[in-house]
């Protein structure tokens, strides 16, 4: 290992890394613009010039390689003389608009500036203006601001996969602009909000509305898929005016996506709900608390002693927290009832499992993976910050084998892959199944194809390797089929199956008991066999259960609904009681992401309105029925409760193993089917309501029926008009787009959407009709 | 000894009685520094420090910008700011609030103005009834530069070269 002297300190540091990473091991601060530890060296910005014995000029410490006995200089004359140089030429073309910029306050440049920039200009001549950008509705721009520094354009090459911006023109004419007008379309584009080290990229939510110094920064954990990044929610007079990451490595590196950065506008949203109400007469009267929670709880009473404790439903929303779900599930228990499902989403819960479904792994080692089984994934917009991971794993050489629905771009290269229709799918997984010699019964008939050949292959081979299950394998109504076959796969070639839980306590909540016991209903037979009554915890089932139209059905049907929600939701049409509950920021609580681990904040902001955490309004509740062990006094003291051991007791209930389960569905179905997955912004409550992230190109999507061109040619339909969709019994009216990236008889008809309730589940038969 | 000698004659023939009426004397017939305010005026300075005002540039688009440099000077935290984009896409406050209350006059405000936007005016003459009446609304320091734009350019302008 190279021995370096910096600025007389003397250390060694691994070969190969460069000056600046040996200053940055040693504690010294050198001035650096364009380079960034997760980001290639571009050496653009030439801030970093250090003094080299023996150089003969300055040479840029980020793009200088150490050698043994090399001696840098990074704060003597010759240093910082150049250094203040390269300030002066910077200076020249920005603008000196620190007032009115967003950035003002945390500007890598304003601060340089500060220590190397002279009092004033020597330069006289006309500042160069450059034309803003449109660069959508997340990222407002002022390019006259660019120092070239070339963050943006690398993160989009390097980290996102796709290079959406770039630096076309020389010297002068160097401009940084998107190759197509409004589009950036990345997931994670929010990033290069905190890359941009001046105020040419701001955040246009954000846009004007505090300086960064008036903003307290408070820890919290995102609420929306099964990462739980780390974000600094920060507060102006009791508001979140908007969301940066807190760096941790292990979790969401330097990065949040921009579901995790811009989901804060729903805390403002016009449907909070803000007082307790009860329909009387058919009105919705806004009561108090008390009145609010005895009409809950002896409605409750009124429904248990007529038609048992079993006539009740209890769902919720594997978004809520830890010491949420534990509460709820105590408050059913303690009533009598089983029938308690956060498994919303889920379809098919046959087999049995052996624990909590998880990653398998922690989320670092996904980059150090060498062979990828992804099955039922567009992964990138479903956890773009795993996609993030798989990336970097693809760049190292890792094989990518995908089995899916749908060819989606998932932006990295892909090694081999199978889409298959929904109904083929559990086919299409059983070739690979078959081709690498999986024990599991049923696989006789199968057939294995040339590319399940090529898959096992590249299965059989590399050191670390894992099965993935996304939202779509977990979703479909043969998802334990798919289940079983992973797992099948998994032991066969030594690799990792692991589940990307799709939501933020989808672990957590199979950890602290929020699943049907004995005799109790799971979540998809509560819609199917409505019951009597629901509590319902923060979800919005018509639009994010597996049936929409039956639990919209069912809850419309039944007599009593308790909807607990910081919102106004579809409730309002069919509920009784609206009790509303604190936020994701709002209160105090803790989250188990998809590696199992457990993470706990304290509320940001306190609660809207009249709201209430939900874990004291059920502690509460509990109180109205004289129940015990409902006393806690703190978020704390339920987690105690909940997770006696921590992390521990977590770690103990995860399993990803199947049993008890035949192979039912190898052959497809017959005709056109629906592929129903939910788009990246209508996941969960909070994305719907964020209007910046609604008015992305992402946000669009699922706005229209999309089939592959050789299908809408058969049906005689045309592209861009609007087509009767049929399910089942229902119908609606949708815009016809082409997407060739689908299979035969797939229609593509997103799911989370009001439009979508009343058609059905989100795979199945399905036919389109002429208008 | 000599001391007490002193001490007895300066008391015995009442010089000092007679010192202090000299000074009284001189001061009777010397020009007078007693205005008759509010009929008579001492002349200000063009930095006097009286009331806030906002300014507004000569074609009615007002000054201020919502950098808040002001709101984070202010050593009594006497200025409240809120700032939002407006239609036209500029940066603009959608409040501004000077609590005269806690106002020092020590002028920080209009110093760290990058815009010549906030100012205090030579008006030392206001009053409140109530302590509403000292809390200056945006549209309130509005219509005192307004009111007052030609002196404070022409403070301004006679301050310039100092500046």
């Amino acid at each position: 290992m190279p021995l370096i002297t910096i600025d007389d300190q003397q250390i060694e540091v691994a070969a190969g890394s460069s000056v600046m990473d040996a200053a940055r091991v040693a504690g010294i601060y050198i001035p650096h613009f364009c380079y960034h530890k997760k980001l290639s060296i571009a050496a653009s910005c030439r801030m970093c010039l250090v003094e080299v014995e023996k150089a003969p000029k300055p040479l840029p410490a980020c793009a200088t390689p150490v050698t043994d006995g090399m001696i840098v200089r990074s704060h003597s004359t010759k240093a910082v003389e150049a250094q203040k140089g390269v300030m002066e030429f910077l200076l020249i073309n920005h603008p000196l608009d620190c007032p009115i910029c967003d950035q003002g306050g945390e500007c890598q440049l304003q601060d340089i500036a500060v220590g190397y920039g002279g009092g004033a200009s020597r330069y006289a001549e006309a500042k160069r203006v450059v034309r803003d950008k449109d660069l959508g509705p997340l990222i407002a721009t002022d390019m006259t601001r660019c120092i070239h520094c070339s963050r943006c354009v690398r993160f989009g090459q390097e980290i996102a996969g796709i290079m959406e911006l770039g630096m076309p023109g020389r010297g002068e004419h160097t401009e940084v602009m998107p190759f197509l007008e409004h589009h950036v379309s990345s997931e994670l584009s929010g990033n290069v909000i905190d890359l941009c080290p001046v105020g040419a990229l701001t955040s246009r939510p954000f846009r004007f509305s505090a300086r960064s110094w008036e903003l307290a920064r408070r820890k919290g954990v995102s609420p929306h898929d099964g990462l739980g990044s780390n974000l600094a929610l920060q507060v102006k007079d009791n508001r979140v005016l908007r969301v940066t990451p807190v760096e941790n490595e292990a979790i969401n590196e330097c990065w949040l996506a921009d579901r995790d950065r811009f989901s804060y506008q729903a805390l403002d949203s016009d449907e909070r709900l803000t007082r307790p109400m009860v329909k009387d007469g058919g009105r919705w009267v806004e009561v108090d608390w008390l009145k609010a929670m005895a009409f809950a709880a002896g409605a409750l009473k009124v429904i248990r002693d007529t038609h048992g404790a079993e006539a009740i439903g209890f769902i919720a929303s594997p978004r809520q927290t830890v010491e949420e779900l534990y509460l709820f599930q105590k408050l059913a228990r303690a009533l009598g009832c089983e029938s308690i499902d956060s498994r919303i989403g889920q379809a098919d819960f046959s087999g049995r499992r052996a624990g909590v479904e998880w990653l398998g792994m922690a989320l670092a080692d996904l980059n150090d993976l060498d062979r990828v089984l992804l099955v039922g994934s567009t992964v990138r917009k479903e956890q773009p910050l795993i996609a993030q991971r798989l990336r970097q794993a693809v760049k190292k050489g890792a094989q990518m084998n995908v089995v899916h629905c749908a060819d989606d771009d998932l932006l990295c290269r892909v090694a081999n892959k199978l889409i298959a229709r929904p109904s083929e799918l559990v086919g299409a997984l059983a070739q690979v199944a078959k081709a690498v010699g999986a024990k599991i019964d049923g696989l006789d008939t199968v057939v294995v194809s040339e590319a399940a050949q090529a898959m096992a292959a590249s299965l059989k081979s590399g050191e670390k390797k894992a099965v993935l299950l996304g939202a779509v394998a977990q979703q479909l109504p043969a998802a334990s089929e798919l289940h079983a076959l992973a797992d099948a796969i998994a032991k066969a070639t030594g690799a990792t199956l692991g589940f990307l839980v799709a939501a933020a306590n989808g672990v957590g909540g199979g950890v602290v008991g929020c699943r049907p016991g004995q005799g109790g209903a799971n979540a998809a037979a509560m819609f199917a066999a409505p019951k009597k009554a629901y509590v319902v915890l923060g979800a919005e089932p018509e639009l994010d259960a597996a049936d929409s139209a039956a639990a919209h059905r069912a809850l419309a049907g039944a007599g009593l609904v308790i909807a607990l929600s910081p919102f106004k939701t579809a409730s309002a049409d069919y509920g009784q009681v609206m009790l509303p509950v604190a936020a994701y920021a709002e209160s105090a609580g803790s989250y188990v992401n998809m590696e199992g681990r457990l993470q706990s904040w304290r509320a940001a902001v306190p609660p809207r309105g009249d709201a209430r955490p939900a874990w004291k309004v059920l502690r509460v509740l509990g109180n109205q029925f004289g129940l015990t062990g409902f006393d806690q006094d703190s978020a704390e003291q339920v987690l105690a409760e909940a997770l006696p051991d921590g992390e521990a007791t977590v770690r103990a209930k995860l399993n990803n193993e199947i049993a008890d389960l035949t192979l039912a569905h190898l052959s497809a179905a017959a005709g056109i089917e629906r592929l129903g997955d939910t788009p990246i912004y209508q996941t969960d409550a909070y994305s719907r309501r964020a209007p910046a992230l609604q008015a992305t190109a992402d946000g669009q999507t699922g706005h229209a029926a999309l089939a592959c061109g050789a299908l809408i040619a058969r049906l005689g339909l045309s592209e861009g008009k609007p087509v009767k969709v049929r399910q089942n019994d229902a119908e609606a009216v949708f815009n016809l787009l082409r997407d060739d990236r689908l299979p035969d008889n797939v229609v593509r008809l997103a799911s989370g959407l009001a439009a979508a309730v009343h058609l059905g589940p989100r795979f199945g038969p399905i036919s389109l009709e002429k208008m | 000894m000599i001391s007490a000698i002193k001490r007895f004659f300066n008391t015995f023939l009442l010089i000092d009685l007679l010192k202090g009426m000299a000074v009284t004397g001189r001061h009777l017939f010397a020009r007078k520094i007693t205005i008759q305010y509010p009929d008579e005026r001492t002349p200000q300075s063009p930095r006097f420090r009286g009331l806030h005002a906002q300014r507004r540039y000569a074609n009615g688009e007002e000054r201020c910008i919502a950098c808040k440099l002001c709101e984070a000077v202010c050593p009594a935290m006497a200025i409240t700011i809120e700032s939002a984009q407006r239609a036209d896409g500029s940066r603009r406050t959608t409040r501004y609030d000077i609590d005269l209350t806690k106002c020092i006059f020590c002028g920080f405000c209009e110093e760290a103005c990058p815009v010549d936007a906030i100012v205090e005016t030579r008006i030392f003459e206001y009053h409140g009834e109530r302590r509403v009446d000292l809390y200056y609304t945006k549209a309130m320091l509005l219509a005192v530069g307004d009111r007052h734009e030609a002196q404070i350019a022409a403070d301004r302008a006679a301050d310039a070269k100092y500046r």
